[in-house]
């Protein structure tokens, strides 16, 4: 797991790459750079999904290839595969959804003037989630819940998440120059206007690289939701487990990779464009 | 000699800010950062905080609009006590620019200055038309209304804020030091734009700065301040210079006193010497005649427009046959009126004649200055020569 300072400093290389020219820089050779620059981003977004297309491909081509017995074809088959993803993604979506909401809003309380002297011990406890294993957190949230499935593997992501986009949150909101937020206050602006048109949107690209940071934390953990009956990716791995069938195991921890790498690729693109203007 | 010519009748003044016993303790201190500070600043002027380092400038300044809320005393301006109005309300009618100027970085130029006027409800057209107008006062080019400002030079990024600060024309700005980050000779250029944009505008400026020579350069009235914004001397740069109050004063003009003095005053304040002018078509008997008239042994010629162009003495016009247009040296050493005296001075000193012509602003002759009255100038401002002898007391 990333911490906040090195996601920072990921933010950081990946905008000096790719920092606006600015006019007066120009000159004669910028059209030239402007044109490196774009090669450059077009190779960057199109070798994902041709890395992963391919896998895809060469997955089904090999499976194609192979004498399935009745185990594997239970498992192998369309309707299981699409419907194992779905589940996957739902509880992905729905526990990142959760921990932004929840976890912005802990970090803009928490960095509130009022809030300074109680954050850091706030912040000590929401980073506890992190210290237990990922399947004792999913068991323990069960069992409080006392319930197996869905909800229980939602409310134990949320908690092995909620520190990283709290973290960022909080070092996003804090790093904005306390400058432009005088000027800002100087001129009239409220409170409430000054978080939601400064403080936050010069927050966002360090929000951002927690909320990516999150995100394949979750959908890497979502994989253990099976032993809570929660089902995902996590039930075709188990069964290719249990059944000691290697199509099974491949085809499962191979699409768990490919979902993984695809919504860490999705998310890149998310932060390139949600990225202000002018920073 | 017209002593203080920028002095004016503060009797008949009115008042645009006036502070009462302010005062200001931040939590956890035992020394207020701010000791009962009574002050009055009226309106149209430049009032310049100036101090050392800590002396509770900014904090004083700030008080105004309440970033900083006042521990103790009254603020009020245009005589409604605001001490415990909404301050958010009270920020949109006073401009504020500061040293490190706060841009937004994240929206466009034009954005940054739609700040104030957005707030207060202005239609799309209304703000648009004061961006130009703003960008065009301050002499950036409206292709820059989409521009970040990141994309912008120091000295650009500084007048944005400034810009900024005036959008919705409020009758009073505050400004902490804020030309402290550029460079001396943009500094200096944004200093003169100001200057000259303030004849304008008129606003009631606060100005801080812990640099006596922006202060006297910028300030119509200097309020120097010791430890706990205490007011040392609170009058105008004139009567700071000629008269300190006290030690504390002087040293903190520190050397060099009168010629700062002499960067108040404007050559065409003093009286310029008579001196034997003749016209480049004259007849060569014409200007001997006069040279001979007024016993100078230089006659200046002028052109159809009474644009100084050359010096002649007796011998170039004895030179039969040499056209006057010709005749002896280019006139050099030439001042606009309103040139402080030590520019004129520092000409003099260069040009070999040791005088200077002074201009009007189309370039036409008003006069001729030489070192005699220039010296006769610096004389009259001795303190000695202070008849209604020490300024008003402390914050009346
Ligand atoms: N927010 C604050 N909390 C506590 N003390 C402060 C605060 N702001 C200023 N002070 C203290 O108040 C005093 C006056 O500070 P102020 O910033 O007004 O000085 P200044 O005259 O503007 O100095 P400078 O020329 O360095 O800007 C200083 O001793 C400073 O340490
Ligand atoms: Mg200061």
């Amino acid at each position: 797991m990333r911490s906040a300072e090195e996601t920072r400093d990921t933010t950081l290389a990946e905008e000096s790459w790719e920092s606006p020219q600015t006019p007066e820089t120009g000159g004669p050779s910028s059209g030239a750079r402007k044109g490196s620059l774009l090669a450059s981003k077009l190779v960057r977004y199109l070798t994902m999904p041709l890395i992963l297309a391919a896998v895809c491909v060469g997955l089904y081509l090999w499976v194609g290839s192979l004498e399935l017995d009745s185990i594997e074809q239970r498992s192998l088959n369309r309707e299981v595969i699409t419907e194992k993803v779905i589940r996957h993604l739902e509880i992905t979506a729905v526990a990142t959804l959760v921990v932004v909401l929840l976890a912005v809003t802990a970090g803009v309380i928490l960095t509130r003037p009022v809030m300074r002297k109680v954050a850091p011990y706030i912040a000590a406890v929401a980073s506890t989630g992190q210290g237990v294993p990922a399947i004792g957190v999913l068991v323990l949230s069960a069992i409080l819940l006392d319930q197996f499935g869905f909800k229980a593997a939602v409310a134990a992501l949320v908690i092995y998440a909620f520190l990283p986009v709290l973290r960022n949150t909080m070092v996003g909101i804090r790093q904005v120059d306390p400058s432009v937020i005088e000027s800002g206050r100087g001129m009239g602006m409220t409170k409430t206007a000054v978080l939601f048109q400064i403080e936050l949107p010069l927050a966002v690209p360090i929000m951002l690289a927690g909320i990516r940071t999150a995100l394949i934390i979750v959908v890497g953990t979502a994989t253990l939701a099976t032993f809570i009956n929660a089902g995902g990716m996590g039930d075709i791995i188990n069964t290719g487990i249990k059944t000691s069938r290697e199509p099974i195991l491949i085809t499962g921890s191979l699409l768990t990779a490919v979902l993984a790498l695809g919504i860490d690729y999705l998310a890149g693109i998310a932060e390139d464009v949600l990225k202000p203007r002018g920073l | 000699m017209t002593d203080g010519m920028r002095e004016r009748d503060n009797g008949h003044r009115e008042t645009m800010i006036r502070l009462e016993n302010l005062s200001k303790t931040f939590p956890g201190q035992h020394e207020p950062a701010v000791d009962d500070l009574t002050m009055e600043i009226y309106a149209g002027e430049i009032v310049v905080l100036v101090g050392p380092s800590g002396c509770g400038k900014t904090t004083t300044m700030k008080m105004i609009n309440r970033i900083i809320e006042p521990t103790g005393g009254r603020i009020y301006i245009e005589g409604e006590d605001v001490t415990t109005a909404d301050p958010d309300k009270l920020r949109r009618r006073i401009g504020y620019v500061i040293q490190q100027i706060g841009l937004f970085p994240h929206m466009t130029i034009a954005d940054n200055i739609a700040t104030v006027p957005r707030m207060l409800g202005w239609d799309k057209k209304r703000i648009s038309d004061r961006i130009d107008e703003l960008l065009e006062t301050v002499h950036i080019s409206k292709s820059y209304r989409d521009r970040y400002p990141k994309q912008l030079s120091g000295g650009q990024r500084q007048r944005i804020g400034v810009a900024r600060a005036m959008a919705a024309d409020p009758p009073i700005m505050l400004m902490d030091e804020p030309f402290g980050a550029v460079d001396p000779i943009t500094r200096e250029r944004l200093q003169d734009e100001f200057i000259r944009l303030q004849q304008d505008i008129q606003k009631t400026i606060v100005f801080v700065t812990h640099d006596i020579d922006e202060a006297i350069k910028m300030g119509d009235r200097i309020a120097i301040l010791r430890e706990q914004s205490k007011i040392a001397q609170y009058d105008t740069p004139e009567r700071i210079l000629t008269d300190p109050a006290d030690e504390y004063v002087e040293d903190f003009i520190g050397s060099g006193a009168s010629l700062k003095r002499l960067s108040l005053s404007r050559v065409q304040d003093i009286q310029t010497s008579d001196w034997p002018v003749a016209g480049l078509n004259d007849s060569h008997d014409g200007v001997r005649d006069k040279m001979q008239r007024s016993g100078k042994e230089y006659v200046l010629l002028l052109d159809d427009q009474r644009k100084p162009k050359r010096w002649v003495s007796m011998a170039d016009i004895e030179h039969n046959g040499i056209p006057l247009s010709e005749a002896g040296w280019p006139a050099v050493a030439i001042v606009e009126g309103r040139s402080s005296l030590y520019d004129t001075l520092d000409t003099m000193i260069t040009s070999y004649k040791g005088s200077a012509i002074v201009v009007d602003d189309a370039g036409r002759y008003q006069g001729v200055v030489d070192f005699d009255a220039v010296l006769q100038a610096i004389e009259s401002m001795r303190p000695a020569q202070h008849r209604d002898g020490r300024a008003v007391p402390e914050g009346a």
